[in-house]
């Protein structure tokens, strides 16, 4: 048992480092790193105009944030789901023989 | 956290697709032939690449005030190796491409580079060398998976840094700029996902050890160490 109680303090750690974060940050929503690279490409080449693809029109973009933690949501159970499925299987065939 | 759509200009976006690609056709032909000759990893090569799926799909909170994914790539590259690694972060890379505007289409042989190539590649190399000189498993799991996901953002830094180097400090100055952003949030992230990981691996170890012996990952006599410790 002595990892899981290893990886217990390793998540109690995170926590701690995010009130941390929000204690250190007030104004932040933490938004994503990626709009924030964004933002600092618009300040180091303040001219750059993101180039638009010919297909991105024909792309799929959820309509809003409710649509997209939906599909961010999905991905997470599908992934979980096998992650289960399978550790589950093998521990009950192992059991069985 | 991916490079968004339309911010590599030309030629950077076809330069990573030019490195990528070749990996990812060279992974699609080990995928097959582990496949066709190894049925029974099936269901372990299918847990690690629900285990990207998932871990990027978290957008977790850091310290630094913004939030950001880890990539759940080295687990996969320490069970099947980088170039198979290769096909399964492209895979998730894609689908959150298609579907949730995150990253983009003309980056993604960038993104695919940084978390489903070079990422990938540096935890195998890691944990290939630690095995080898004699590391506990566990530990050498957590550090391979932490570094692979903190080299990720780095190399994301470095992409953007090639594509926009700034006026004042070149491309060295807005490396720092972008690794500011990236790798410092990913600090925290990483551990966790260390730390995530080397539980996973020990379930593993614990129900289903023969087929690390067979990929090579673990000897059998480190196996029976290893399930000597959890009696």
């Amino acid at each position: 048992m002595k990892l899981e109680y290893l990886v217990a303090i390793v998540v109690l750690l995170f926590a701690a480092q995010f009130f941390y974060g929000v204690a250190a940050n007030p104004d932040s929503e933490f938004g994503g790193a990626d709009g924030a690279a964004g933002d600092m490409v618009s300040e180091i080449a303040p001219g750059y105009e993101p180039a638009e693809p010919w297909f991105q029109k024909y792309l799929f973009e959820p309509p809003g944030g409710e649509t997209e933690s939906l599909l961010f949501a999905l991905q997470a159970a599908f992934g979980a789901v096998v992650i289960g499925y399978t550790i589950g299987y093998y521990k009950g065939k192992s059991k069985a023989n | 956290m991916h490079i968004f759509e339309g911010f590599l200009p030309s030629p950077w976006w076809q330069a990573w697709f030019v490195i990528s690609i070749p990996v990812i056709l060279y992974g699609m032909y080990k995928l097959n032939k582990l496949v066709s000759e190894r049925r029974e990893v099936v269901p372990l090569l299918a847990v690690a690449g629900a285990f990207i799926f998932v871990l990027s799909s978290l957008k977790l909170p850091s310290v630094t005030g913004s939030s950001s994914h880890p990539t759940g790539t080295g687990m996969a590259a320490i069970l099947f190796g980088p170039a198979i690694t290769a096909v399964l972060g492209t895979i998730v890379l894609l689908y959150q491409a298609i579907f949730l505007a995150h990253g983009g289409i003309t980056t993604l042989g960038a993104n695919a580079a940084s978390m489903a190539i070079i990422g990938p590649l540096v935890a195998y190399m890691f944990y290939k060398a630690a095995s080898k000189a004699g590391m506990n498993f566990y530990l050498n799991v957590f550090l391979a998976t932490a570094i692979a996901d903190w080299v990720t953002y780095v190399v994301t830094s470095l992409q953007l840094a090639l594509a926009f180097p700034s006026a004042s400090g070149g491309i060295l100055g807005s490396f720092t700029a972008f690794a500011g952003i990236f790798a410092t949030t990913q600090v925290p992230l990483a551990i966790m996902e260390g730390a995530l990981t080397a539980l996973i691996m020990k379930y593993v170890v614990q129900i289903k050890s023969d087929v690390l012996v067979d990929l090579n990952v673990l000897t059998n006599s480190t196996v029976a160490k290893l399930k000597e410790a959890m009696q």
